[in-house]
């Protein structure tokens, strides 16, 4: 864990000195001594250290800390390493109540609250179908109850997009659900995180048991986890922390599924283990690909295509290297 | 410490598998449940396991009713042995063992040291210390259902409910599971398993009730309960138990043609005669 620590340290500080205005690691940390002795730095480069890159680099980190701790649990929780924080369809739903925003042409923070609504309420309703029906709850019912609210939600997407602005709105809406992180502010983090951490602090605290429910139903029932109620509580703290940081990042794909796989690669499947290195490992490497993403070309390229850029391959890479590589 | 149902009905919700079904288990016997398959062996367990609530009747550990337990104190008197598979991640043995660690463990802590010392010791009591870092799903089934016996073993569990430990095992794998099986209930644990091979209720079991279509149709010591008729009811067909020279007994399917009106005793009585050597069997006629 602590190589891992250590690699998000040296990453962070590389990261504060790429992008657009040239700024070297001893200037860097010169203006960072200034402001801690509390003279508060002027000149460009303070602005562009306090006022843009490091709120970028927090909220890189946050949300790619998150959608992996939250793609790992669901891991565990579905017994599957195929499976996404998407899985339930928290994605489809925040998109949707994102894409709404945007159509309704509120502020930015509506449209924020509407996506983390849209989000919660998919899962919300998902579960609610799930535990209606015969077999209660069971892993299978709760995927395909997942799968058709978010094609429902999906579909309510594409309409909304059909009947959008098309020059002022659907650039919007295609940006949004791509994902960046380019026009987030230290407020917008600062309002997520509160939630982010209320959902991420039982699921570390109950890490050991979320591990336990990786085994069979009835094993972990018989091994003294109260299977129903813990699998509730990690659908529903794994929702809270998704839907926080898509409300602020838009919808970034692939973080949730590639990222525990390379930490199960390092640390093994232990959950205990995997959960802290799945989130440190997703901070790192949404760090990365957000440094490349505003520093690549003069454009700013969408997260969630690169993330796709790097992930698919990456999928596939090992799919290649055969089943013992999945677990 | 005693494991006992009376006049249980089980099943799921409105539909009933097995019913009047009343036994009593206790620690250091083998108790085993025989039955062809789809006679609600697995529904009962899953009762016994607190997993699925009576549908009427009840499940006690000695006065204590299962249903008035919470799922904790339930799993550090009871364990389960599933039938051994594959969990989706590829933890190593250690792992494994040491979820069974889990209800001695606070709601928030993970297994510390001492845990990590019951685990690696109920992998020495059953001779498979060594494979303690291998990966769990590249174990033979035999070594995996060595595994899981061990996990149970770790939790310290009074009881231990195995679900057809040597199903899907080859011969060898089987016989050293039962093995280990009769060195457990030695050692002062109640194992209660299910089977569908009478061969192996005879081999380790000590008490046993026989199962069809959802009811008991006998229960006893293996000795007593075990003659051909009942294994014959039970089965709906005949069968011939015989005991070998050296006071074991087997269960075969009655000769076609043939069928021995008094249960093999006397196949067997001529064969213990014969020495019990193969050619002795074949030069007599009966």
């Amino acid at each position: 864990m602590l190589p891992l620590c250590a690699a998000l340290l040296v990453l962070a500080a590389w990261s504060l000195t790429v992008g657009a205005y040239p700024v070297t690691l001893e200037q860097a940390l010169a203006a960072l001594r200034e402001r801690l002795t509390g003279s508060p730095g002027a000149g460009t480069i303070d602005t562009v250290l306090f006022g843009i890159r490091l709120p970028r680099m927090a909220a890189a980190i946050t949300v790619g800390g998150c959608l992996a701790a939250a793609g790992a649990c669901y891991q565990a929780i579905f017994r599957n390493p195929l499976v996404s924080p998407d899985i339930l369809g928290v994605s489809a739903g925040a998109g949707m109540g994102a894409v709404l925003g945007i159509f309704l042409s509120l502020p930015a923070g509506g449209i924020q609250l509407l996506a983390f609504v849209g989000g919660m309420a998919t899962v919300g309703l998902v579960v609610g179908i799930a535990a209606s029906m015969r077999e209660r709850e069971s892993v299978l019912t709760l995927i395909l109850a997942g799968v058709v609210i978010g094609a429902l939600a999906g579909a309510c997407t594409s309409l909304l997009k059909m009947i959008a602005d098309p020059y002022d709105q659907l650039p919007a809406i295609t940006f949004w659900l791509l994902g960046s992180l380019s026009a987030v502010n230290a407020g917008d983090i600062l309002s997520i995180l509160p939630f982010a951490l209320l959902g991420l602090a039982p699921l570390i605290a109950l890490r050991w048991r979320i591990g336990v429910l990786s085994l069979d139903d009835d094993e972990a029932q018989a091994l003294g986890v109260p299977v129903r109620r813990t699998r509730l509580l990690v659908i529903g703290c794994a929702t809270l922390v998704t839907s926080s940081v898509v409300a602020i990042a838009g919808v970034i794909g692939w973080v949730g599924l590639v990222i525990p796989h390379i930490a199960r690669m390092m640390v093994g499947p232990s959950f205990a283990r995997l959960l802290p290195a799945s989130a440190i490992l997703g901070a790192a490497y949404l760090l990365l690909v957000d440094t490349a993403a505003r520093s690549i070309s003069g454009s700013e390229i969408p997260l969630g295509l690169l993330t796709a850029v790097v992930g698919a391959p990456f999928f596939l890479w090992l799919l290649a290297r055969g089943r013992r590589a999945w677990a | 410490m005693h494991l006992s149902a009376s006049d249980l009905s089980v099943g799921y919700g409105r539909r009933q598998v097995a019913a009047g079904i009343s036994l009593s288990m206790a620690t250091g016997e083998v108790f085993c449940l025989l039955g062809p398959n789809g006679c609600g062996k697995t529904t009962l367990f899953r009762t016994l396991l607190g997993l699925v609530p009576p549908l009427a009747g009840s499940v006690r550990l000695d006065d204590d009713r299962l249903d008035r337990l919470s799922r904790r104190e339930i799993a550090r008197r009871i364990a389960y042995v599933p039938q051994s598979h594959t969990p989706a991640f590829a933890y190593s043995v250690e792992e494994v063992v040491l979820m069974g660690r889990t209800a001695h463990l606070g709601i928030f802590s993970r297994p510390g040291r001492a845990d990590r010392r019951h685990a690696l010791s109920a992998l020495e009591q059953l001779d498979i210390g060594h494979l303690a870092a291998t990966d769990y799903s590249l174990l033979s089934g035999g070594q995996r259902q060595l595994v899981l016996i061990a996990r149970a073993l770790a939790g310290e569990a009074a009881f231990v409910i195995m679900d057809e430990p040597t199903a899907g095992l080859d011969y060898g794998n089987q016989s050293l599971v039962l093995d280990r099986i009769r060195a457990l209930a030695a050692a002062g644990v109640g194992v209660v398993l299910s089977s569908h091979d009478p061969d192996h209720v005879l081999a380790v079991g000590d008490r046993v009730a026989l199962m069809r279509d959802g009811a008991i149709l006998r229960q006893g010591s293996v000795d007593e309960a075990m003659d051909a008729g009942s294994l014959g009811a039970v089965y709906g067909m005949a069968v011939d138990v015989i005991v070998l020279p050296d006071g074991r007994k087997v269960c075969l399917p009655a000769a076609a043609g043939g069928r021995l009106r008094d249960g093999g005793n006397r196949l067997a009585e001529g064969w213990r005669e014969a020495g019990g050597s193969k050619e002795g069997f074949k030069g007599r006629v009966y």
